[in-house]
């Protein structure tokens, strides 16, 4: 582990949902997970998991129920939230992007334009350029794809320049070629600029191709969490082993 | 054609009055009826489903009997008047005749603004919040999503008032001078026999709709484009 303070640590995480049918319900139990600066993490886990929901906590879009998220050097809880100027330094691509209906150009400048940036004309197009949009700029935004969508989605996260960009499964339902893209967008913003992610997904061969560090949940638990090297070559744990090896049951 | 392009002082007086009660009536059930529909749209509270039935049946309410209750309300012996507050307008005013268009644009107003916001992808809040947006930036941001059918809240406000003629017959009474605006003199026009003066007045009331929804369109246009 390197000497520095991570980015985030997790200590006591809990998130519990209550609903008519099945009661309440605890979806997340973090006992300690911390997420270094400047790394891409990756969570990997079946469908309900916890992996977006971890996600949320991350960006403050709901509090956890008990516990604590250190996160540069403050301390958040199920009663303090993060200043708004802090809350901005992470956000969030998710899996089904939704677009304003506006121009491509609009929407990438929409999260400069909440922060009072005006007249950033060069790094939107700077932003289009690195996900290869920058000729569609102009074009409404609900005439793209689901890929350039997508893209708009990560140029309109990258081009706020935060210190933890999260993706909620970016890729899924998208075709090789956009995969691609945005896969080669991430890894440059992370060595680049430095940018911390952390990335939910399902795709194993996807977790290792981008992973400096993987985490594996399971029912709201991190069953296991190592540098990539040591996750998908030497894992600790049997579960981990089975889910690298495809054979995890759900 | 000659009647309405005469510059009859009577005739520009109504109108004026017509557009100056059915627009201060409109700006007022917007400033009140935008918040609520984005309101009822966004929050769930105890109650909600009570308000929303409330507004839904204020939509189909025949405006006639709106005017009845406001005068009722406003009358001497009534429940308002009675109190001789100052800020309680006097019956056969435009004062009354705005209060009664008010009431009935509202439930117009916040209903189709309610309809409107909750067409939008209930995902929007969650991710303009991810980039950073304040609560009130999440919510302008759903409006701004919602403006198609916010703006047709508004037109639907303005053509439930202007063209209303039961509730501003009763609360104004169609007073010469006073209170008489476009809908009610073109009822007096017809009683008369006038049907020329009582046409060149429905031909300005047609025309001054025309014109509103001609600009709401341009307005719209970039969402149409």
């Amino acid at each position: 582990m390197s000497s520095t303070p991570p980015l985030y640590r997790l200590c006591g995480v809990t998130r519990r949902y209550t609903s008519a049918q099945s009661g309440m319900r605890t979806v997340l139990n973090i006992r300690d997970l911390s997420i270094p600066h400047g790394q891409i993490m990756v969570l990997v886990g079946p469908s309900g998991a916890g992996k977006s929901t971890l996600l949320r906590l991350l960006n403050w879009l709901e509090p956890p129920d008990d516990g604590e998220i250190h996160f540069e050097g403050g301390i958040y809880g199920a009663q303090r939230e993060p200043p708004l100027a802090l809350r901005r330094r992470v956000t969030t691509v998710f899996q089904r992007p939704v677009l304003l209906q506006r121009s491509v150009a609009e929407n990438v400048a929409y999260g400069l334009r909440l922060r009072g940036q005006a007249h950033a004309d060069a790094r939107i197009a700077q932003a289009l350029a690195a996900v290869g949009l920058d000729t569609m700029a102009h074009q409404p935004a609900r005439t793209l794809s689901g890929g350039e969508a997508q893209r708009v989605a990560l140029a309109r996260a990258m081009i706020l320049e935060p210190t933890a960009l999260l993706l909620d499964e970016p890729t899924a339902n998208l075709d090789p070629y956009n995969v691609g893209v945005i896969e080669q967008t991430v890894r440059r913003l992370n060595e680049t600029q430095g940018t911390t992610i952390v990335l939910v997904t399902h795709n194993v061969f996807q977790a290792q191709r981008l992973a400096h560090r993987v985490a594996l949940l399971l029912d709201g638990q991190v069953v296991e969490e190592a540098d990539a090297e040591t996750f998908f070559h030497a894992p600790r744990d049997t579960r981990t082993s089975a889910f690298v090896r495809g054979e995890m049951v759900y | 054609m000659q009647l309405i392009f005469s510059g009859d002082a009577a005739l520009a007086e109504i109108v004026w009055l017509s557009l100056r009660v059915s627009g201060i009536a409109l700006f007022i059930s917007t400033l009140a009826g935008i918040p609520a529909g984005a309101l009822l749209a966004l929050k769930r509270f105890r109650g909600r489903r009570f308000v929303v039935t409330l507004i839904y049946t204020g939509m189909a309410f025949p405006p006639v009997v709106i005017g009845l209750f406001v005068y009722i309300f406003l009358s001497r012996s009534g429940v308002l008047g009675g109190l001789n507050w100052w800020w309680v307008p006097s019956l056969f005013t435009p004062a009354a005749m705005i209060v009664a268009q008010t009431i009935i644009a509202f439930p117009l107003v916040a209903g189709f603004t309610m309809a409107a916001v909750m067409g939008v992808d209930p995902s929007l809040r969650v991710q303009v919040r991810a980039l950073g947006a304040s609560p009130w930036q999440s919510t302008w941001a759903i409006l701004e999503e919602a403006r198609t059918g916010v703006i047709a809240a508004v037109v639907a406000g303005f053509g439930g008032i202007i063209s209303e003629v039961g509730a501003v017959m009763l609360v104004g009474g169609n007073i010469q001078g006073r209170t008489r605006v476009l809908t009610t003199a073109i009822v007096l026009e017809t009683n008369k026999g006038n049907f020329s003066m009582a046409l060149a007045l429905g031909i300005i009331l047609i025309g001054i709709a025309f014109v509103t929804n001609f600009f709401v369109l341009r307005l719209q246009g970039r969402t149409f484009e």
